[in-house]
C-alpha cells in the first residue's frame, strides 16, 4: 500500500530522477523550506493530528475504495512528512513516488478544508511538494510542454503570435454570417470589458470564442480582445511549480489590460486561470488584491441576466445538473449566481449531485492533474469514480459545468462509466438559446 | 513518600507550570516572528470577523461537513475535549490545593460530576486509540508521537479517578496523578498537544483565506 506499488513511468519523471544524487535534493529541499515557507508549513506538520477525518473528503480515497494511501493525509503521510523528518536528505526514487502523488494523485481542490478541525490546507501543502519538484526538474513531461510554451511565449499552447489573432478573425469571420454586425474589436482602448481566455480555445475550442463573440454583440458589451501576448490567463505554471513563471504570466495579463486602460478583465470559463490571478499568482507578484477588476464568465453572464441583457428565443431542455468547479465555487464562492443563471436558462429543474455548492466533489481533472497526460489517464478516472456515481445518481442527461478542466475530465469520466450524459458550457447554453437575427 | 509528595507538589510543579507557561509564550512568540518574516501573503488577508465565523462554526457539533459525515469521532472529540479542559479546572480537590497554596477560591463541580467527566475523557481515549488501531486510514498515518500524546492526555484522568475511589494504594496513585499531570502540562509546548496553542490560528488563517479571497464558508 503506498506510491510505490503503483509508480507509473513517464519521461519526464524519469529523466529528471535520473539526474539526482541526495545531496542535489537535500540542498533544493532545504532552499525552499528555508526560503519559501514558515509558520503556516511548520504549524500544519505540527499539528495535524493524524485523526484521518480528511480521507472521506478526497474523490481519490473515496474512489480507490478507502484505500489510506490517497487520502490526503495519507499523500501528505508519504511526501512532505518524509521531506521534514529527513531534512531533505531522501532518495531520487524517492522524489519520484512524491512527484506523481503531488502532480497526478492530487487536484488541489481544497475538499479536505471543510473536514479539518484544526485548518490544515493540505492543497498547500501539495503546492509547495510540487514546487520542490519543480526546482528538482522532475515534473511530468506533458504537463511540463505547457510551462515550457508559457516561458517561450506566454500562452498554453505554443499559439503563434499571427495564429492568435488569425483565429480571432477567423471566428468573426464566421460569425459574421450569423450575426452581420459581429466584431471581435483587438485592442480597443477604454473598453469596458476586456475578454481574456486560455490558449485551448484558439487552439482547438474555437467555438467557444465564436460563442463568446456572438453573446457579446448581442448584449451590446463595449469589450475587445488584445492582440498580443498577455491574452492567455490560464496558468500552468502554477500548477508545476514555477512560480517565478507564474508571476510574470499574470503581470502579462494585467499589464496587457492595463494597458488598454480597460475598465474590468471578464475571463472565460476557466477554474484554474481564476485561481491563478486571484489567489496564487497576485501574491507571487506581491499584489494583495490584483490592480485591474476581474470577473469570472458566470458573475458576468449573471450580470447580464440581471440586467436583461441575454434575451433569450427558447429555453434549453431540462432537467440538467450543476457541477461546481473547485476554483470558482470553492475558490470563489459563484455557487448561487451560477443556479440562477442556469434556471433562468433552462426549462426544468436544476437536480442536485449528493455533494454540491462548496461541498463539490472534484472533477479529478483540475490542479494540472488532466494536463499531466496519457500516461496518467486511467489513474485519473480510476479517480473519478465517486465523481461519476454522484452523476449518475442525478438520473438527468446534462451537466452544466463552467470550466474547461472540467469539462475535460467530464467527457473521460462520462465516457468510462458509460453515463451518457451532455456537458455543456454556460455559453454553449446560452449561445444555442439566445435571440439570433433572423 | 511524604518526601515524593512534597516534591512533586512543590519543585516540579513550579518546573512544569513554568514549563507550559513560558514555553508556551516561547513557542507562540517564536511561531509569530517567523510568520512575520515568511508568510506575508498569508497574514495579509487575516481577518477578525473571517477567523470568528470560522472558529464558531467549528464548535457546533455536526455543523462542519467533516463532523456530518464522522459522527461517532465528533460525538468523542466534543465530549473528550471538553471534559479535558474543564474537569480539572473545576475539580474540588483541585480548588482546595489553589485555596490551600494560593488562597485562590472558585466555584466547583460536584465531585459525581468530575468524576463521570474524567471516565469520559478515559472513555475518548480508547475510541481514539481504537481508531489507531483498527480504522485502516487513521493506521495508515499514525505515528509514535500520536501514540506518545495519548498516552500522555489520558494517564492524569486515568490515575485521579483510580486515587479517587481509592483503587490501588492511594499514596502512589495521588503521587503518579500529580506527576503525570505534570508532564502533560510541560509537554504541551514542546509535542503534538501544541495544537492546543496553535489550531486557533490555523483555524483562524483558513477562516480568513475562505471568507475573505474565496467568499465561501470553510466548514
Amino acid at each position: 500500500m503506498g506510491i510505490q506499488d503503483r509508480l507509473i513511468e513517464d519521461v519526464g519523471l524519469r529523466e529528471g530522477v535520473k539526474r539526482l544524487t541526495e545531496d542535489k535534493i537535500e540542498k533544493v529541499v532545504q532552499a525552499v523550506l528555508k526560503g519559501e515557507t514558515g509558520a503556516r508549513l511548520a504549524a500544519y506538520n505540527e499539528i495535524c493530528m493524524r485523526c484521518g477525518l480528511c480521507s472521506e473528503a478526497c474523490h481519490f480515497y473515496l474512489s480507490h475504495d478507502g484505500d489510506p494511501s490517497y487520502s490526503p493525509v495519507g499523500k501528505v503521510q508519504q511526501t512532505m512528512a518524509v521531506l521534514l523528518k529527513k531534512k531533505g536528505r531522501v532518495s531520487p526514487d524517492f522524489i519520484y513516488g512524491m512527484a506523481q502523488i503531488a502532480y497526478t494523485e492530487c487536484n488541489l481542490c481544497r475538499r479536505c478544508v471543510h473536514f479539518c478541525p484544526v485548518g490544515i490546507d493540505t492543497g498547500y501543502i501539495m503546492s509547495t511538494v510540487r514546487r520542490i519538484c519543480h526546482k528538482l526538474g522532475v515534473t511530468p513531461q506533458y504537463i511540463q510542454d505547457t510551462a515550457h510554451s508559457h516561458s517561450a511565449t506566454f500562452n498554453q499552447m505554443w499559439v503563434k503570435d499571427d495564429e492568435w489573432t488569425d483565429t480571432l478573425q477567423w471566428q468573426e469571420d464566421e460569425a459574421r454570417d450569423e450575426f452581420p454586425s459581429l466584431r471581435i474589436p483587438l485592442d480597443k482602448e477604454g473598453a469596458d470589458i476586456y475578454y481574456s481566455v486560455i490558449a485551448p480555445e484558439p487552439k482547438f475550442r474555437t467555438q467557444l470564442i465564436y460563442q463568446a463573440a456572438a453573446i457579446m454583440t448581442a448584449a451590446g458589451v463595449d469589450w475587445t480582445m488584445p492582440s498580443e501576448p498577455g491574452w492567455d490567463n490560464s496558468d500552468m505554471c502554477m500548477f508545476t511549480g514555477d512560480f517565478e513563471m507564474m508571476g510574470r504570466l499574470k503581470r502579462r495579463h494585467f499589464e496587457s489590460a492595463q494597458k488598454l486602460k480597460v475598465k474590468r478583465i471578464v475571463m472565460g470559463e476557466c477554474g484554474h486561470a481564476f485561481r491563478s490571478v486571484y489567489d496564487m499568482g497576485n501574491r507571487w507578484v506581491a499584489w494583495k488584491m490584483y490592480p485591474v477588476p476581474v470577473i469570472h464568465s458566470i458573475e458576468f453572464f449573471w450580470e447580464l441576466m440581471k440586467q436583461g441583457k441575454i434575451k433569450l428565443a427558447k429555453k434549453y431542455p431540462g432537467p440538467v445538473t450543476v457541477h461546481d468547479p473547485c476554483n470558482v465555487v470553492r475558490g470563489r464562492g459563484h455557487h448561487e449566481k451560477l443556479r440562477e443563471l442556469v434556471r433562468f436558462l433552462i426549462d426544468g429543474d436544476i437536480v442536485e449531485m449528493a455533494s454540491n455548492r462548496e461541498h463539490a466533489i472534484c472533477c479529478t481533472a483540475g490542479g494540472g492533474v488532466i494536463n499531466c497526460g496519457p500516461p496518467f489517464k486511467n489513474v485519473r478516472l480510476a479517480g473519478s469514480k465517486a465523481k461519476a456515481e454522484e452523476l449518475k445518481a442525478t438520473g438527468v442527461k446534462t451537466i452544466v459545468a463552467p470550466c474547461h478542466n472540467c469539462h475535460g475530465g467530464l467527457e473521460d469520466t462520462v465516457h468510462r462509466y458509460k453515463l451518457g450524459m451532455d456537458i455543456k458550457f454556460l455559453g454553449d447554453i446560452i449561445y444555442e438559446c439566445m435571440e439570433k437575427p433572423s | 513518600m511524604h518526601e515524593i509528595y512534597n516534591l512533586v507538589t512543590g519543585p516540579l510543579a513550579w518546573l512544569a507550570w513554568g514549563i507550559f507557561i513560558v514555553g508556551s509564550i516561547y513557542r507562540l512568540a517564536i511561531m509569530y516572528i517567523l510568520a512575520k518574516k515568511k508568510d506575508g501573503p498569508s497574514l495579509a488577508y487575516m481577518s477578525w470577523g473571517f477567523s470568528l465565523r470560522s472558529i464558531i462554526n467549528w464548535l457546533i457539533p455536526f455543523n462542519a461537513l467533516g463532523w456530518r459525515r464522522n459522527p461517532v469521532m465528533t460525538v468523542a472529540t466534543f465530549a473528550f475535549h471538553i471534559c479535558l479542559v474543564l474537569a480539572p479546572i473545576f475539580l474540588l480537590a483541585h480548588v482546595a490545593l489553589w485555596d490551600q497554596f494560593f488562597g485562590v477560591e472558585y466555584p466547583v463541580f460536584r465531585e459525581n460530576v468530575t468524576d463521570i467527566m474524567s471516565m469520559i475523557v478515559v472513555a475518548g481515549a480508547l475510541i481514539f486509540a481504537g481508531r489507531r488501531l483498527f480504522q485502516k486510514e487513521v493506521r495508515y498515518v499514525t505515528t509514535c508521537q500520536d501514540w506518545l500524546i495519548l498516552v500522555i492526555a489520558v494517564l492524569p484522568f486515568l490515575t485521579g479517578i483510580l486515587a479517587y475511589h481509592q483503587i490501588f494504594n492511594y499514596q502512589t496513585m495521588v503521587i503518579l496523578h500529580i506527576l503525570t499531570g505534570e508532564i502533560m502540562l510541560a509537554a504541551i509546548p514542546f509535542t503534538r498537544l501544541s495544537h492546543m496553542l496553535f489550531a486557533v490560528f490555523t483555524r483562524a488563517y483558513m477562516g480568513s483565506e475562505f471568507g475573505g479571497v474565496r467568499r465561501v464558508k470553510d466548514w
